[in-house]
């Protein structure tokens, strides 16, 4: 057995692999170029934008949201006013606008093609049968091996981050969307059929407002996953609170590095509370 | 000409669907289809028409493929074969658009979970087959508002399905139906999610409305009680097959299979009441006093078509129709005892009901209930029906 094995020549996966990728390369460069330039300067007016915004206003802004939303409860709002007054007492204000522009930015793609995906799925069971294991295959993947084709298509800077962010984060919401469509229960979809809906009528007035609170399930974890990239994307040189924990790590400093770590941290409660939020059955 | 028309109809879950409809045509029964094709037999061959204006009830236990049958019929479940007529239209042969026009414009439904949408207000579900057809905000409104006074929530538009109790629920169920104006509601196990007194009263509000809207209602039930209640006529379905069709009486006089048979006898009722518990108070006129103008008149007080002769001890003579008393009127004849018809059915006071419907079924004119040859009271065709579909109105004191 062990002979036998000796005597078969070892499939070259990788060199496939990378003669796949530099012909996407190619190929695609009269792609890939726009979107990354445009991608990079629409991004850089974000951040711009946000970071004009005085830091004062725009904890309070914050914290006004956090009241409202939580149905006027004072605990994010009190959270949100200390823990960004925190992070801008430690001087990464700024890191904090473009980690957050990237995550935002990163989460609305991730929807885009989430949402539209999912009710695919939700609809056709050959198309569930197919992109169910590629979903798999995206989050199992470690995550670093995105960075190699994504400096590929896009070099390096914050647009190749958002597409390793985009691999890794769109899949909970391709689920939940998926999930939350096929939950909707079988005698309102049959209503919807019965009364002559057609299929978007049906999509749109039944199937989406039913599954809207597991969709928002599924569009949090995704911002929570793009959040986690942040670190990860600094590597091929995103921008952001990341790369300030990239660069404690290759010193070895300790400190600075749990600072920044606690501001993503911070930002990660933020976030998520607030998609939290934005969706809960306020009637349960 | 029907207004529902099933032909041949025939649903196989599973593969091999070809084999299990051979089987069926063989006339193998739903388990045997299953162990030699792996194919369940859902409807089994069901045919039948329904007339405008029925209530067409298709009762059975829970598998007997009756939930399948009506949503064969608006093509929830696609048929694998067969032809479904909704007034001369062939809805097996559509293709989406025309099945669409025929869901929307022919055919609503009600379900037995109600199936409203918790994110929509009652109106907001109530013009939800309206909105479909993209009929104007107003228009949609308007027609919904009707439907809900009608069902008679019509202050309850602008809560949540969650906030009414089941009952209500039902109603707007029914009321989004109703929006459409269909000239067919497919009412699938409608009320058997409710209590049984909420029950009732819906039974009485469905017949009720029918009263004044005389649609055509295809209603399922697995509830023996309900299907006598509310039933024109009855289909009993067993195993994907229907059994039986016919009126309530038929099905209770001349079950057509130890099945029928079986089911009926649960209606214990038919038993233990007897025709003294289910008589009415009769009309008469006293052959000693009265001629036929009396006759005619208290007949057209009580609108009858006949009534009931006594002498001056209650002693029951005979009967008298309408026309023999108009006749007797026209011919100046004055004494009853020239035009009266002593062959009345009669029943003793003891008489169970369960033996009141072979008489009665072949009876024109109502039952004479007496005793000792004095007339106690009269049973009409639709007590004996109401007595055993469990209507409260029983004699207490027998």
């Amino acid at each position: 057995m062990l002979d036998f094995m000796e005597n078969v020549k070892e499939i070259p996966v990788g060199d496939w692999m990378t003669d796949f990728v530099d012909w996407l390369t190619n190929t695609f460069a009269f792609l890939f170029d726009p979107i990354k330039d445009g991608l990079a300067s629409f991004m850089s007016i974000i951040t711009q934008g946000l970071a004009a915004i005085p830091p004062v206003i725009f904890i309070l802004l914050v914290a006004i949201l956090a009241f409202f939303m939580t149905g006027k409860k004072f605990g994010l709002a009190v959270f949100s006013i200390i823990g960004l007054l925190f992070i801008w007492n430690q001087g990464l204000w700024d890191h904090l606008i473009e980690t957050f522009t990237l995550v935002l930015i990163a989460s609305i793609i991730c929807i885009i093609i989430g949402i539209p995906i999912g009710i695919l799925m939700a609809k056709s069971k050959v198309a569930e049968t197919i992109i169910t294991p590629i979903l798999d295959f995206m989050q199992t993947m470690p995550a670093f091996v995105y960075l190699i084709p994504a400096v590929a298509f896009f070099s390096i800077g914050v647009v190749p981050g958002i597409f390793a962010s985009l691999i890794f984060a769109t899949p909970p919401t391709v689920r939940f969307t998926n999930l939350g469509i096929r939950q909707v229960s079988d005698e309102l979809v049959e209503a919807a059929d019965a009364f002559g809906s057609t299929g978007p009528q049906k999509l749109f007035k039944v199937e989406l407002p039913m599954a809207k609170y597991t969709i928002m399930a599924g569009v949090n974890q995704t911002v929570m996953l793009a959040l986690s990239m942040v670190v990860i994307a600094s590597m091929i040189g995103a921008p952001g609170l990341g790369r300030e924990v990239l660069a404690s790590l290759q010193r070895a400093q300790v400190g600075p590095g749990f600072v920044a770590g606690l501001c993503i941290f911070v930002l990660a409660i933020i976030i998520d509370r607030f998609t939290q939020n934005i969706y809960k059955d306020k009637s349960k | 000409m029907p207004i529902i028309k099933v032909e041949n109809l025939s649903k196989v879950f599973g593969k091999n669907t070809k084999a299990a409809l051979q089987l069926a045509e063989a006339g193998k029964t739903k388990e045997e289809i299953l162990k030699e094709s792996g194919s369940t037999v859902g409807v089994n061959r069901a045919s039948f028409e329904v007339e405008a204006g029925e209530i067409f009830v298709i009762m059975g236990l829970s598998g007997s493929g009756k939930s399948t049958l009506v949503r064969l019929i608006n093509r929830l479940i696609e048929p694998t074969t067969g032809n479904i007529y909704i007034d001369g239209e062939n809805l097996a042969k559509m293709d989406k658009k025309e099945l669409r026009r025929v869901r929307r414009e022919k055919l609503s439904m009600v379900f037995q979970r109600f199936g409203l949408f918790p994110n929509r207000t009652i109106l907001q579900n109530t013009e939800y087959g309206l909105e479909v057809q993209g009929i104007s905000k107003q228009e949609r409104t308007q027609k919904a508002k009707e439907a809900l006074e009608l069902v008679g929530l019509g202050s309850y538009l602008d809560q949540y399905p969650g906030q009414l109790s089941g009952g209500m629920q039902q109603r707007v169920g029914l009321a989004r139906a109703l929006a459409n104006d269909p000239e067919v509601l497919l009412m699938d196990e409608a009320f058997s999610a409710l209590d049984p007194l909420i029950r009732k009263d819906m039974q009485d509000e469905l017949l009720d409305l029918q009263e004044t809207m005389k649609k055509t209602i295809l209603f399922i039930t697995h509830d023996l009680d309900e299907a006598l209640r509310i039933g024109d006529r009855i289909a009993l379905m067993k195993d994907g097959k229907i059994v039986q069709i016919g009126t309530p009486e038929d099905i209770l006089v001349n079950p057509a299979n130890k099945f029928v048979e079986k089911f009926v006898e649960d209606v214990d009722r038919a038993k233990v009441l007897t025709a003294q518990q289910i008589m009415k108070r009769p009309e008469t006129v006293n052959i000693e006093k009265h001629g036929p103008r009396v006759a005619l008149e208290r007949m057209r007080e009580a609108g009858l078509s006949s009534i009931l002769v006594v002498d001056g001890k209650r002693t029951l003579q005979g009967i008298i129709t309408a026309d023999a008393a108009n006749e007797a009127r026209k011919n100046e004849v004055k004494n009853l005892s020239e035009i009266i018809q002593r062959d009345v059915p009669t029943v003793e006071k003891d008489t169970p009901l369960h033996d009141l419907f072979a008489v009665i079924h072949d009876s024109p004119v109502p039952l004479a209930v007496t005793e000792n040859g004095k007339l106690l009271g009269i049973i009409v065709r639709g007590a004996v029906i109401g007595a055993l579909a469990g209507e409260g109105e029983v004699n207490e004191h027998a």
